[in-house]
């Protein structure tokens, strides 16, 4: 079915994990409990980065509290060679896929240690080697971009999808018209993910589009959009492979709406509580996925109080070390500046940077002249 | 060696590029069963089919960001945005995406692409067919911007453009593209980027050109030798990279400058190479600096003629340089 109320599809997730009497299969029972623990490596995560912005260690972060099974249920879904276009919030993929979290963290310090050598603000990770394609801050510009991607993936003959992240604000972008419209004309193997977390910074859905979900509008397109329940991993995994594996047979592109909920604020420079109700945000909480996937494993797989202590404290452990490392690497060398532009550097380029060094030697010599003490 | 126009060898350019390399796709409105609306992609659709000529819906912003993810992915696409003036919808993914994958990414991904756009006027167009707007985009780093005013050049820049690693904006003077007319060698050949070249030589005043305002500018010195001045004519071929050497060298042998093109004066790149002289060979100048520009009003329709710097124009800023 192209289009799912929101309560429906709950009501087959739920009634999914209720029609399962048996017990769960090793494999299954590995894959959920992987997913836990992803989903709850972001939200300590989240934590962590948030209590570093407050401390002035990093300059930004945009959390993901809240939407963590849309990010892990849909990045579970992938295989190693598909394409991920994210949005703000994807950084668990990377995590899914194999990279270490000092990714992450050096991304958001940007210091020596950070692969995209300090460019982009916190909340912008992408790594080549794990298919994950760089975000700009745009909103929606990644999504013709995946388009173009998932075209040449086909053209080459490689069994590529390719799954292009979006919120619920980049559905109103000209971009999304523009991809969702080329994606259905060229029946190229995307996968458009929305995580509907119902804010786009202080403007809620109802005010983003009058359509009666995101997933609709794929209808128009003249491709199936399909919605589902946002926090409950297991079904969004089971959505989003369906539509990737779709994809890769050459059925075309699906709009995947995952209705989630955005607890925090847009970000850690946003205040949430000048435009949002409390008593909304506490009735969200009461479906937030940690709980929801721990209580399924509890359930389902004897997933016990004791080792989920033991996990998170493993993982807050992890996350702390990380933070170490990354911040024992050197500052940035004010040359890299000058790196990257162009394959080779312009001449313009390459005057500039040697006045730049010239004054650093300048300024760093005079210091030592001086004997002044630098403090 | 054959004769032809700069439409021609656009055409045979882009031809050899996807013959030579299976990554070469090209995508745009009316590029393929009609062979684009000037005839740029003429045949092209039939020799090598719809899947690497592509027709697309009718969105700029579409065709540049789809063509943006096909480079990330490996191919070597060539958008075509049909007129210049229909670029805006596809500012931000240039200038946002295309411009700046490389440098955001720490070198991971890159964009090697090549955007082709008619540009300029002369052509009866109107405001909506007629804009140069180069500026913008040399103002943006990461982007290469190129506007050749030879069929050779046209080809041979095409090629370099196409085999090299960076995004860039491959501008064509529409008003040239049947009128000049020139010889191009049936084989490969590639013109170097960041290398402009000296169309005339001269001692008396340097200009300083690109595109349609080369011609303009080469008639012009005609005229001006047979006053006795001797112009030296600068097609600079490539604005980004620019070629600040060639230009600071005729400079210093002339000792008088004069920038012409068809964009508005103010914040127009003739601006850029005004500075570029004023810090770098104020001490050889003779007079002051002159630009001969379009003017600051949007483009006009029936009086394009009057808007566009023409040899009457030109002619009076070299008598201006040289009689100060």
């Amino acid at each position: 079915m192209p289009r799912a109320a929101p309560q429906k599809a709950q009501k087959t997730s739920a009634r999914k994990s209720k029609a399962a009497p048996q017990p769960l299969k090793a494999e299954q029972s590995a894959l959920w409990e992987r997913m836990y623990q992803h989903i709850l490596l972001l939200r300590i995560l989240d934590e962590k980065m948030l209590g570093l912005q407050r401390q002035g260690r990093i300059g930004f972060f945009g959390t993901v509290t809240g939407e963590e099974a849309a990010v892990i249920g849909s990045a579970a879904a992938l295989e190693p060679t598909d394409w991920v276009f994210p949005a703000l919030r994807q950084g668990g993929v990377l995590l899914w896929r194999g990279a270490p979290i000092d990714l992450l963290i050096a991304q958001c310090v940007g210091n020596s240690a950070d692969l995209v050598k300090g460019r982009q603000m916190p909340s912008h990770a992408s790594d080549r080697r794990w298919n994950v394609v760089s975000w700009s801050s745009c909103i929606g510009n990644q999504l013709p971009q995946a388009v173009g991607a998932a075209y040449a993936a086909r053209l080459q003959r490689d069994k590529t999808a390719v799954l292009a992240y979006l919120g619920d604000g980049a559905s109103s972008s000209a971009d999304f018209h523009a991809a969702m419209n080329m994606a259905g004309v060229w029946k190229v193997p995307v996968v458009f993910f929305c995580q509907n977390n119902q804010w786009a910074i202080s403007v809620p859905r109802a005010m983003q589009t009058a359509s009666s979900s995101i997933a609709v509008k794929a209808k128009a397109y003249g491709f199936e959009g399909v919605q589902v329940d946002g926090n409950d991993a297991v079904a969004v995994h089971a959505a989003t492979r369906s539509a990737l594996e779709k994809a890769r047979a050459g059925g075309g592109p699906t709009l995947v709406e995952a209705v989630t909920y955005r607890l925090g604020g847009h970000s850690s420079s946003d205040d949430p509580t000048k435009y949002r109700d409390a008593a909304e945000v506490e009735a969200a909480k009461k479906r937030e996925p940690v709980a929801r996937m721990k209580a399924l494993l509890s359930e389902k797989a004897g997933w016990t109080e004791a080792r989920d202590a033991q996990l998170r404290e493993e993982l807050k452990n992890d996350i702390d070390k990380a933070v170490q490392r990354v911040e024992r690497a050197g500052p940035l060398d004010p040359g890299t500046l000058f790196d990257d532009v162009y394959a080779e550097a312009s001449a313009a380029l390459r005057e500039q940077r040697e006045t730049l060094e010239e004054e650093i030697a300048r300024r760093r010599g005079a210091g030592a002249a001086d004997g002044a003490f630098p403090l | 060696m054959p004769t032809m126009n700069l439409l021609q060898a656009v055409n045979v350019g882009l031809r050899e590029a996807m013959r030579s390399d299976d990554r070469v796709v090209l995508l745009g409105e009316d590029i393929g069963r009609r062979g684009g609306v000037f005839g740029a992609t003429e045949g092209l659709s039939k020799e090598f089919g719809a899947e690497r000529v592509i027709d697309t819906p009718l969105t700029e912003c579409g065709i540049v960001g789809s063509a943006i993810g096909m480079a990330l992915y490996g191919l070597r696409p060539i958008p075509e945005i049909q007129f210049l003036d229909f670029i805006y919808p596809a500012f931000d993914q240039i200038v946002s995406e295309m411009a700046k994958y490389r440098y955001r990414s720490g070198g991971q991904y890159t964009c090697p692409m090549v955007l082709r756009a008619p540009a300029g006027g002369g052509i009866k167009g109107g405001h909506y067919h007629s804009q140069s707007s180069e500026a913008y985009f040399a103002h943006t780093p990461g982007l290469v911007v190129l506007m050749p005013a030879t069929p050779f050049d046209a080809k041979g820049l095409l090629a370099s453009a196409i085999q090299g690693e960076d995004p860039v904006i491959f501008l064509e003077p529409k008003r040239l593209y049947r009128a000049a007319k020139g010889e191009v060698p049936e084989e490969r050949y590639t013109v170097p980027i960041g290398k402009a070249r000296v169309a005339r030589e001269g001692k008396n005043v340097t200009l300083v050109a690109w595109g349609a305002m080369v011609p303009v500018c080469e008639e012009a010195a005609g005229q001006a030798a047979e006053k006795g001045i001797d112009c030296e004519v600068i097609d600079l071929r490539s604005i980004v990279p620019l070629d600040a050497e060639t230009i600071l060298a005729s400079v210093a042998k002339t000792g008088r400058a004069v920038i012409v093109h068809e964009a508005p004066k103010t914040g127009g790149f003739g601006a850029e190479i005004s500075a570029l002289i004023a810090e770098k060979a104020i001490e050889y100048l003779e007079a002051p600096i002159a630009r001969v520009a379009g003017f600051d009003t949007p483009f006009p329709y029936t009086l394009e003629h009057i808007y566009m710097p023409d040899t009457r124009r030109v002619g009076k800023a070299i008598e201006g340089v040289i009689n100060f």
